[in-house]
């Protein structure tokens, strides 16, 4: 059963001298329940296919179909409601939205999908348990220490029980003792059965996934099945 | 997502910057509460002067004479009373008026108006006396001196001292004071209605301003309801005593009647109100302007959640809505506090009028508050839901 399917994207950045050509028709599926680590150096274009991935920007050229819906056929609209039934983002620098409670931040996505309050707040109670900061959802972003955030973000990428999880380099930002912890939860995912899309250039992270994908200059160089590392 | 919820991240948004958002409602706040109090004042300074000119009573009509003419003699006075041609003429007062400086021992005051007429005098131009009597028809058949004064002049010669029974003099003459009127309300902005002293007519003509013409005479209606008859009757009757001269094409005299002069008055007072609220109206525009800047500067500065809301599946119409909500409830905040204000600032007098609010005003500069709130956030509120997910999360 194929999650993702991209066939042939291009992505061009600027145009005339200052043209950049951030992917060079990338094809790529993905099915239920794999892990993919994607590697690659800084301007390899694995944040632009994540970002198209992730629905947040729009291919040159190509095609991309998430869950059997070609997404570069949707509109704005259609495009917010896919960003928020199907996948579900993880961001390098967390991006909580600051002020408000960690439950509130994961609640986010729910009250956008026109979710009651009081099962909203169950449903982000329940993530965040997940996560392991059931006893920290009532403090606010700048209460909480990198890991922490980074896990109620991740939190929040889950309770919409999205077909697709997408972290761009989730651990970029944290020490060894956090990103311990997230790539536990990613584990745990896993062994749950979600499909999980994970940008790194840290070998030992990419180790954990069961596939590997590595880009470089906007193209797919290595795309190998491997034996998972535990921890 | 529910109205309830926009307006929660919209009370949110204000509270992440209560001085900005207080600044801002500010400018609503002063906008609001100066159309409402300036409509008040404009409001208050019309019923003034319509109170002023009913104390001068609404049946009198009074007939002048234009440019030093001397057509209004005591023989006129006489015709215009006529139970028979003028039934609807319930008195006649001739009325001679000059400026006198008024002695007593040897304290002087210039009153503004010394009066000679009649009795009917005192109730045709609504000056009831309070203490002592006025002076009656055989007053005025013997010219004898005696005085009513008003409570300005009373104020002014014999603070402290009952004044019936004393002696003044007017510009020399002897005068007894009998009476002093009752205190009226209507001090105007440059006559004060207080500043006056009633002798009988025959007395201020022999003593003061000689047998000439009268300055004007007071008629009085029967009811209210009659003026226009009365001021036609008398209209006749002067036409058929008075020739206007062959050089001049415009009557000798005026006739002016009180309710006329409230309308014009009032037409004045209405016309003053609007450029007064046109002033302030400008002043709620600059607060608008106000919430569309700070708007921009929030959407700006939050260019980066909105971003986060739109990767989280925000549509485009959520995030239009809470801008626009946050916008709205700026300026609604600022214009019911500006109510507030004007509510109490319409209890002290300013510049001499007491405010007068209009309820109409109100629930128009709410209004008007809240369609500022909705035009001026509009653009802010579109330029934040037109942002591209990727765009806004990349924004430093």
């Amino acid at each position: 059963m194929t999650v993702l399917d991209v066939r042939a994207v291009t992505k061009v950045y600027g145009q005339g001298a200052a043209t950049v050509h951030a992917l060079r028709g990338v094809s790529l599926t993905v099915a239920r329940g794999e892990y993919v680590a994607i590697m690659g150096s800084s301007g390899s274009g694995k944040s632009t296919l994540m970002n198209i991935l992730g629905c947040l920007d729009i291919p040159t050229t190509g095609q991309y179909v998430l869950d059997g819906v070609d997404v570069s056929r949707l509109n704005d609209r259609q495009l917010a409601l896919v960003r928020n039934r199907r996948i579900g983002f993880v961001f390098q620098s967390f991006n909580l939205i600051p002020r408000t409670t960690a439950v509130a931040n994961v609640e986010l996505p729910l009250a956008y999908a026109g979710i009651k309050a009081a099962g909203r707040r169950r449903r982000a109670r329940a993530a965040l348990d997940l996560v392991g900061l059931a006893q920290r959802a009532d403090h606010e972003p700048n209460q909480l220490s990198g890991g922490q955030q980074q896990r109620v973000a991740v939190a929040r990428a889950l309770v919409t029980e999205p077909a697709l999880v997408l972290a761009d380099e989730p651990t970029g930002n944290l020490d060894s003792r956090s990103t311990e912890d997230i790539l536990g939860i990613f584990d745990d995912l896993h062994a749950a059965g979600r499909t999980i899309l994970l940008i790194t250039h840290e070998d030992d992270v990419a180790a954990r996934a069961s596939r590997l994908i590595r880009l470089v200059d906007g193209q797919l160089v290595t795309d190998v099945l491997q034996q998972r590392v535990p921890a | 997502m529910s109205i309830l919820e926009v307006l929660r991240f919209a009370v949110r948004g204000i509270g992440a910057n209560k001085l900005r958002s207080g600044l801002t409602m500010l400018g609503i706040l002063i906008g609001v509460a100066a159309v409402i109090l300036l409509v008040a004042v404009g409001n208050g300074s019309a019923r003034q002067v319509a109170d002023r000119i009913e104390a001068l009573g609404t049946k009198t009509l009074t007939v002048q004479g234009v440019g030093g003419s001397d057509a209004l003699t005591p023989t006129v006075a006489d015709a215009l009373d006529d139970p028979v041609l003028a039934p609807d003429i319930a008195s006649v007062s001739p009325v001679t008026s000059t400026q006198a400086t008024l002695t007593y021992q040897g304290t002087d005051y210039s009153a503004q108006q010394l009066v000679g007429s009649t009795p009917s005098y005192f109730a045709a131009s609504n000056s009831p006396v309070g203490a002592g009597a006025t002076f009656t028809a055989d007053d005025v058949t013997q010219g004898r001196p005696v005085v009513v004064i008003g409570q300005t002049v009373a104020d002014e010669l014999f603070p402290g001292v009952d004044p019936v029974g004393k002696e003044i003099t007017a510009n020399g003459a002897l005068f007894t004071v009998i009476g002093v009127l009752d205190e009226k309300s209507s001090a105007s902005g440059f006559m004060d209605a207080n500043d006056v002293a009633i002798a009988p007519l025959t007395a201020v003509q022999q003593a003061l301003t000689g047998y000439g013409a009268l300055t004007s005479i007071v008629v009085e209606a029967r009811t209210p309801e009659k003026v226009t008859d009365a001021q036609a009757q008398a209209s006749l009757i002067l036409s058929q005593r008075i020739q206007t001269p062959a050089t001049s094409n415009t009557q000798p005299y005026r006739i002016q009647n009180a309710s006329q002069l409230l309308q014009t008055q009032t037409e004045t007072a209405d016309t003053f109100t609007t450029l007064l609220g046109a002033v302030a109206g400008i002043s709620l525009l600059v607060g608008g302007i106000g919430i569309t800047n700070i708007m921009l500067v929030t959407v700006t500065e939050r260019t980066r959640e909105i971003g986060i809301r739109k990767a989280l599946g925000a549509p485009r119409r959520a995030i239009l809505t809470q801008f626009l909500a946050e916008a709205t409830m700026l300026s609604l905040l600022g214009g019911g506090l500006g109510v507030a204000a004007a509510y109490i600032g319409s209890n002290f007098t300013i510049v001499g009028v007491r405010p007068v609010i209009v309820p109409s005003s109100i629930a128009l500069a709410l209004c008007v508050s809240v369609a500022i709130g909705l035009f001026f956030g509009s653009v802010p509120a579109n330029r934040a839901a037109r942002l591209r997910p990727i765009d806004a999360l990349r924004y430093e």
